[in-house]
């Protein structure tokens, strides 16, 4: 079984990465961008009896620092 | 006195720590593999040095604050033991909990290596009774990733409480209200961004960090 967890930076958490992405991206000529943030997706291939609460700990304790972060989990068959 | 300084795999301030430690504390340090559970009993100061703990994957200090000497760390630090971060230890500190916030890429993306000036905001604390309140001192910072984040609550709760030790006297990088190092609420743990252990004596540029670990001393000995 595999999941997907997106991390993402919490609205408000500035995102000194989105912007120099952001620049590059007008740097390259593409128009009509208004806004770029970066996260990181983590890829979890694990037995199918692992609960979606268990994943959601894996998340809070290591996989995203809820100081800044914000976290979503997808599941696949 | 009796000291110790933790490694992990990435770690590369800590000889430079314990050199720091040694020579103007004159302290007995041993230094602490991060597969350890335990730390040596009686310790004084525990140092959580600078580098980049394996690797800073993940996020910086992150794999660091779960390895297993941490958690003797913290359980040292809830008994009152001083602990002092600096740089990566900062960040892994904030990560395992022992203070609050966040250490994010600094707003300028670069990684800034220079001496910067700090203003001490607290000279109460153990670590920096041997400055005065308000002083300009000059200490290097090394770092990627030493833009501080907390929430607006926390933020006032630090500053309401004296809790911010170090203020940097410029825009370093992109630090909420410019914080360069914080206490917890107990007043035994500083983490801070700036090397107080590169500045000991003349040689290296000059001795601005030797007052920390002199306080130390006559604190805590």
């Amino acid at each position: 079984m595999k999941t997907r967890v997106f991390v993402t930076l919490k609205n408000g958490v500035l995102d000194p990465q989105g912007k120099a992405i952001h620049h590059a991206l007008e740097g390259l000529g593409f128009r009509g961008v208004n806004d770029v943030r970066a996260g990181r997706l983590i890829e979890i291939e694990h037995e199918p009896g692992i609960s979606t609460g268990e994943l959601e700990d894996m998340c809070r304790k290591l996989l995203a620092n809820m100081v800044i972060e914000n976290f979503e989990i997808e599941q696949k068959g | 006195m009796r000291a110790a300084v933790i490694q992990f795999p990435g770690s590369n301030c800590d000889r430079d720590m314990a050199v720091a430690i040694r020579e103007v504390t004159g302290a007995e340090t041993s230094m602490i593999w991060h597969r350890e559970t335990g730390l040596p009993a009686g310790l004084d100061l525990i140092a959580v040095p600078g580098g980049f703990s394996y690797g800073d994957y993940l996020r910086s200090g992150a794999m660091a604050a779960r390895s297993p000497v941490m958690q003797a760390v913290v359980a040292a630090a809830e008994r009152g033991v001083p602990v002092l971060g600096v740089c990566n230890g900062f960040q892994i500190l904030t990560e395992a909990g022992l203070l609050p916030g966040a250490l994010m890429r600094n707003a300028g993306i670069r990684f800034v290596c220079r001496e910067v000036k700090l203003t001490v905001e607290n000279s109460q604390s153990i670590f920096t009774s041997r400055y005065s309140a308000g002083e300009e001192i000059t200490i290097p910072v090394a770092h990627h990733d030493g833009n501080y984040f907390a929430d607006d609550a926390t933020l006032d709760r630090l500053e309401g409480e004296g809790r911010v030790a170090f203020r940097y006297a410029e825009d370093v990088n992109g630090s909420a209200r410019n914080i360069a190092g914080i206490l917890n609420d107990a007043g035994n743990v500083l983490g801070m961004m700036p090397h107080p252990e590169r500045m000991i004596e003349a040689v290296q540029g000059g001795s601005d960090g030797r007052r920390m670990f002199e306080g130390l001393i006559r604190e805590i000995a």
